[in-house]
């Protein structure tokens, strides 16, 4: 144990460990917090469709040569595609499931597609595609804390009006609010809480990032606030114990672990124990 | 002084019509009754009202200083999903929101949610979660946040059904009093023909043939009265 915690002490000398453990923090709380109302709306596989787009806004950064500066170019490229699927989930007539399905695929094809001419972007394409918090830049981090905060702030402050427009948007509309603002809302902080995700947990898995403590925290909470928390409480803590069982565990074959999927497992096992926790109570109840 | 009126108002859902044609004014302080049968019209109307879904034809106008977010709204069913962890409490706050300048509810809203619970008796459900509350409590929730968010007008869609006989003569009442003291005007849907009669000095009656708008008085001696009224009533 006293190993573990020296291990632990040794990986937090290092600055790039610093970096990923500090923004990887703020933005599961982002991804969590914006996730109690994504699950709840209906709209979560939003967040898978949209790191897709991301991953092909990437792709076209990394052919103009702004690798680097990837983040300037896909956050408004998936700002807007956000509006758009939004457009298109309030459009009936098109059945919004499929529009995300064919957005998400056409964006991860045309992405993979285009690094193919770029040369020796391999292991870059299996960064965007499953993050690598570790190889994160320092302006990527300055970035990506500094949205986050901003992201968090305006959560904070749109609270109680995002818990309206989940809860019940014609009552938001009928009593005069402008409930399509706040949808506006939540889809731009989405988008952005989205692309510095990627770099984190990476395009496959950063809807990850956003589903499951919220899904968890429903299984033992009755209030919209509790989930809230709770959520943003149980990501943070998922984060934490992920990024350091990818750096201290070694498999067997000797090859440390991808650090977003672990983060991800990790949080399966949190919702798999909640959820037995809720059988449990239930039938203690009956 | 009039607050909303509509002229030749129509409503049609993917072409087909619901309302056709309808002209009707609701007065300050006024208790209208939209009554006919299901199907005709009533939900689609009171949404139309609110802006919720679009007209098809004609003008609907808010006058005498009137505004949306002077409106507070029951609806006839919410599609609230059946694992949404909402209390009580969060849900009724929420109907404050049309006031709140900040980001945050102030003392005084805080207040006024408490108060609208005590009113119709849900300030023991106040923690409880929303889903978790028979089909009446529900309804007492949704009507407590009606009226955080109303100042001047009330819309009720059917605002007694799923109620027990007592409960329900206990909110005819309050919404008698909201009417005759506070100075609230109320429009509401009602199947209950005898007890919004004694409510409300205009009744609305939709038909998918033509409708009927005008006093209690009026209505009682009318065809439409006489016939939708029938032997049941004798109001
Ligand atoms: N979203 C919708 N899309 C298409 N048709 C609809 C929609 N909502 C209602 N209708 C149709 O419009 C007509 C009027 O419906 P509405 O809900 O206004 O009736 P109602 O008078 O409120 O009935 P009830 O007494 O059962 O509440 C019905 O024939 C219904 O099938
Ligand atoms: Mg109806």
């Amino acid at each position: 144990m006293a190993d573990l915690f020296s291990q632990i002490q040794y990986y937090l000398g290092f600055t790039f460990v610093q970096r990923a453990l500090i923004a990887g923090i703020l933005i599961s709380l982002c991804a969590a917090l914006l996730g109690v109302s994504l699950v709840l709306k209906r709209y979560s596989m939003i967040g898978d469709g949209l790191s897709h787009v991301g991953f092909g806004a990437t792709a076209i950064a990394a052919v103009l040569n702004l690798t680097d500066a990837s983040l300037y170019v896909s956050i408004p490229i998936v700002v807007i595609s956000a509006f758009f699927l939004l457009r298109i989930n309030e459009n009936t007539k098109i059945k919004g499931d499929a529009a995300i399905g064919i957005i998400s695929s056409g964006a991860l094809a045309v992405g993979t597609v285009i690094i193919s001419f770029t040369n020796g972007l391999n292991t870059d394409v299996c960064n965007y595609l499953f993050g690598s918090p570790l190889t994160m830049t320092k302006s990527d981090v300055y970035l990506s804390v500094a949205l986050s905060i901003v992201v968090l702030l305006l959560f904070v402050l749109f609270y109680n009006k995002i818990f309206a427009v989940t809860f019940d948007e014609s009552f938001m509309k009928a009593t005069g609010l402008r409930a399509n603002l706040y949808n506006t809302v939540i889809a731009v902080l989405t988008a952005v809480t989205i692309v510095l995700g990627m770099k984190v947990m990476g395009a496959l898995l950063i809807s990850a990032l956003i589903i499951f403590p919220a899904v968890s925290s429903m299984r033992v909470c009755k209030s919209f606030l509790a989930v809230t928390v709770s959520s943003a409480v149980i990501a943070v803590v998922c984060f934490i114990i992920g990024l350091a069982v990818s750096c201290v565990y070694v498999s067997p074959a000797g090859y440390t672990l991808p650090t977003g999927a672990t983060i991800v497992i990790i949080n399966i096992v949190v919702f798999l124990v909640l959820s037995a926790v809720k059988k449990i109570t239930t039938l203690k109840k009956k | 002084m009039s607050l909303i009126s509509c002229k030749n108002l129509s409503v049609a859902y993917d072409g087909k019509t619901v309302v056709n044609n309808l002209s009707f004014s609701v007065d300050e302080g006024d208790a209208v009754c939209i009554v006919g049968e299901n199907g005709s019209g009533k939900t689609t109307l009171m949404k139309s009202l609110l802006g919720l879904v679009k007209t098809s034809g004609g003008c609907i106008e808010f006058s005498g200083g009137l505004f949306q977010s002077e409106i507070g709204y029951l609806p006839q069913q919410t599609e609230v999903q059946k694992d949404f962890p909402a209390s009580v409490n969060e849900i009724v706050l929420s109907g404050c929101l049309n006031k709140t300048k900040g980001p945050f509810f102030s003392k005084k809203e805080k207040a006024k949610a408490a108060y609208n619970m005590e009113l119709l008796g849900i300030t023991h459900l106040k923690k409880r979660c929303y889903q978790e509350l028979s089909g009446g409590q529900q309804q007492r929730v949704l009507l407590a946040r009606a009226l955080c968010a109303t100042k001047k007008i009330l819309l009720l869609d059917e605002p007694v059904a799923g109620l027990d006989p007592i409960v329900t003569a206990e909110l005819y009442d309050l919404i008698k009093k909201l009417n005759r003291e506070d100075k609230l005007t109320v429009i509401m849907v009602s199947h209950d023909i005898p007890g919004s009669m004694d409510i409300a000095n205009k009744i609305l009656h939709l038909n998918h043939n033509g409708s009927f708008f005008g006093t209690t008085d009026e209505y009682e001696k009318s065809d439409f009265g006489k016939h939708f009224l029938g032997g049941g009533a004798n109001g």
